[in-house]
């Protein structure tokens, strides 16, 4: 059968189980959209094409499965290079289509042409050019394969115009992927998996630190039983929250530089960590040299660039989170960690009563409060997508994740501008799930055009503006570090209820704390799209807090003196 | 100085896969080499790094995750052999040209071409050795030279030879596939 390069690319997509690509058009992969029109791919037009690579991601990140972005050549594609390393730094599988201009006029500065794949080569898992008709299906199932398998990562794969034009013969079964050939390691030998064991049954006080890896592997079932096996504690990281359910009394919350209190100081106070699927990024160990001094470490990790990087590990598991988890399991004699658990329990109380929670609730309105009530009133089973910043450090510590793949966020790169395009995402790789959406007044004017995509596309999901006036995370390090010089963090806004108006949603502003839960109960109800703006407390900070640098232990706390006390009416 | 060996696609652009890479890791190469090998579908190439043991097993683990890179190892601890070739090129007139011939002589470099003024020496041994006569050569007066670079190869039976087979296709859903050591 012969067809266009075009139509092989829609015909191989379909095959590889696309149903939605995420994409905008434009001149160099116009042949592709065209045949876009007579396959049964759904194309789904954002505003922009980083919106289209945060959706992809955020669809993957939902599902699991390979996210599809398209965008055009030049300035199409590298509108691209920010949703694409933010795929990249949370190993997300995502497959980018350029197009790219005629093979024949490669290299000549064309009109929209860029070296895509020289931009994009540190922040993808790999990226190619094709430039004949007869290499696409091969490639997209490379690109496929490499994005979907080992450790996830976003792939890019830049199609010439003339390509796309071409026809030739399309054979699915002789264009099966035809990687380099890989030398296949040893993950570890049995001496090291021995040491494991023997530091797992030997440990006083064991500590798990649970990262993403637990999900990407889908290793939740496995993990659990290792967890219950050894009766281990265990922290989160946070892209890990929803490996293992909240409510279980030996999840303690997430880690790190917004980590709860107890947390941090069990991390330091261990005897043996058990890192799974994570990463010990700077955010969660704080300074290095005094990080969990007291502890053995154990990685299990799929990636051994990892193993070493930043802490230095006592035993090292290189492979699939399940995979080892299934065989480690069986060896653990050890579960009786009382005293130490107890020990955890008593801080945990301690910190609790610093807690937002335990302030009285006299009408002001707080980010946490807003959280919270999305969390009781969702029952704390709706996705939750959060942009960057202290709504989604609130977001990790206030609702209450039992399920993987419900908190969605970008954590690695830090992306401002990620909710909202990659809720709608999340939208299309869940559409029977209740998806809200947790953003910044900042982060969300970064991406605000994609409210057209919502409408255009009549989803249905719930947009929680934490407006505060400030780039809140910026403002609240300048008030600790930088003697509250607020520089470049106030913010003006428009009005986001009468914005979302005008995009055909139902907008509504919500200023004090009695409006927000059956703000929350109404919109539920809605089977349409609503935008709240939530009008909170402006100078409020997110604690604990470790300072970028300092010790795990070293944790700014919230001051005794209740925050209400100096907050300002709304 | 950390010394690794990687087997990679002979094809356009994964040189700058690889020192993009280094750059990346803001790792420093002292000197790399790439040649084809037997199979001309693979090339071998040799990487000098400034780095320590540390760094060169991300630089080598890192470079494993690149599609193109078959094999890296990083051989800095193993009984190896390297070699560095340089040509120089150094004044000789009348009156040092004797001299000069001796040195040569008992660096075992070889004169590559004569003019009335100058001589272009080729000598091939290890980097101390290069240096050597060059230290010596100096004062006669180096005009120009030229090096490729260190490549390294394992000693006696410990052999470096790049992979042949390849796994399996796996799905391209996390959640049921089954090999996972494709492309990490």
């Amino acid at each position: 059968m012969k067809l266009t390069g075009a139509e092989i690319l829609c015909e191989s997509l379909t095959k590889l189980g696309v149903k939605h690509i995420f994409g905008y058009p434009g001149g160099a992969i116009l042949p592709v959209y065209d045949a876009l029109g007579k396959s049964k791919l759904h194309h789904v037009l954002v505003r922009h094409e980083q919106g289209a690579t945060h959706m992809a991601d955020g669809y993957a990140r939902a599902s699991g499965e390979v996210g599809c972005a398209m965008a055009t050549s030049g300035p199409g594609a590298t509108n691209m290079v920010t949703g694409i390393a933010t795929a990249m730094l949370d190993s997300s599988p995502v497959v980018c289509i350029t197009g790219q201009v005629s093979s024949k006029v490669l290299g000549s500065d064309a009109f929209q042409e860029i070296d895509i794949t020289g931009i994009t080569m540190p922040i993808t898992k790999h990226n190619v050019v094709v430039t004949r008709a007869e290499d696409i299906a091969r490639t997209v199932r490379e690109a496929f394969l490499i994005a979907a398998s080992g450790r996830p990562g976003p792939v890019l794969v830049d199609i010439t115009k003339d390509a796309q034009q071409a026809s030739c013969e399309f054979d699915w079964d002789a264009s099966a992927p035809k990687l380099p050939p890989k030398r296949q390691r040893i993950n570890y030998d049995q001496a090291e998996f021995d040491r494991a064991v023997e530091l797992l049954n030997s440990a006083k006080r064991p500590l798990i630190l649970a990262g993403h890896g637990i999900i990407v592997s889908g290793a939740m079932k496995a993990f659990e039983q290792f967890v219950r096996a050894g009766n281990y504690p265990v922290a989160m990281t946070l892209l890990g929250i929803g490996c293992f359910p909240a409510k279980d009394p030996l999840n303690l919350g997430m880690m790190g530089m917004h980590g709860e209190a107890w947390v941090n100081n069990a991390i330091q106070e261990s005897d043996l960590l058990i890192a799974v699927g994570m990463r010990f990024d700077d955010r969660v160990t704080g300074d290095l040299r005094t990080y969990a001094k007291s502890a053995r470490k154990i990685h299990i990790e799929i990636d051994r660039a990892e193993i070493n990087k930043n802490v230095q590990v006592d035993a090292a598991l290189v492979g699939d989170a399940r995979e080892v988890l299934e065989k480690l399991t069986p060896h653990i004699e050890t579960r009786d960690h009382g005293v130490w658990l107890r020990h955890i329990q008593e801080s945990k109380g301690d910190s609790a009563v610093r807690d937002i929670q335990s302030l009285p609730d006299n009408g002001h309105l707080y980010a946490a409060h807003v959280i919270n009530d999305i969390w009781k009133e969702t029952r704390g089973e709706a996705i939750v997508v959060t942009d960057v910043g202290q709504h989604q450090m609130w977001e990790a510590q206030y609702y209450h994740h039992n399920l993987p793949r419900t908190l969605i966020t970008s954590g690695g790169l830090g992306t401002m501008g990620f909710a909202l395009p990659a809720a709608i995402g999340v939208k299309f790789a869940k559409p029977d799930a209740e998806v809200w959406v947790v953003v910044g007044d900042g982060g969300f004017q970064m991406t605000m055009s994609e409210l057209a995509t919502i409408v255009q596309e009549k989803i249905n999901i719930k947009i929680a503006i934490i407006n505060n006036g400030f780039l809140g995370m910026v403002r609240q390090w300048q008030e600790f570090f930088y003697d509250k010089r607020y520089v470049a963090t106030p913010l003006v806004a428009p009005d986001f209820a009468a914005l979302a108006n005008a995009f055909g949603i139902r907008g509504e502003r919500i200023s004090t704390r009695n409006e927000v839960i059956p703000a929350i109960r109404a919109a539920r109800q809605s089977n349409e799209t609503v935008l709240f703006d939530f009008r909170v407390e402006q100078e409020d900070s997110v604690y604990p807090m470790v300072a970028a640098g300092a010790s795990l232990h070293d944790m700014i706390r919230r001051p005794d003196s209740p925050l209400v006390e100096t907050a300002t009416e709304p | 100085m950390q010394t690794l060996v990687a087997y990679v696609e002979n094809k356009p652009g994964v040189l700058n896969r690889v020192s993009s890479l280094a750059r990346r890791l803001a790792i420093n190469i002292d000197s790399l080499t790439v040649g084809p090998t037997e199979n001309e579908e693979i090339a071998r190439m040799t990487i000098v790094a400034h780095t320590d043991e540390k760094g060169a097993h991300r630089l080598e683990a890192s470079l494993e995750k690149l599609v193109d890179v078959l094999l890296a190892e990083n051989i800095s601890n193993r009984s190896i052999l390297e070699r560095d070739l340089a040509l120089i090129k150094v004044l000789a007139d009348q009156k040092n040209r004797p001299h000069l011939m001796e040195l040569i002589k008992v660096f075992r470099a070889r004169v590559v071409d004569v003019a009335p003024e100058s001589l272009i020496l080729e000598v091939s041994g290890t980097v101390d050795k290069i240096d050597g006569l060059l230290e010596v050569l100096r004062p006669f007066g180096v005009l120009e030279m030229a090096r490729t670079g260190r490549i390294a190869m394992t000693r006696g039976g410990d052999l470096l030879r790049p992979p042949v087979v390849n796994e399996p296709e796996v799905s391209a859903n996390p959640e049921t596939r089954t090999g996972t050591t494709v492309a990490n």
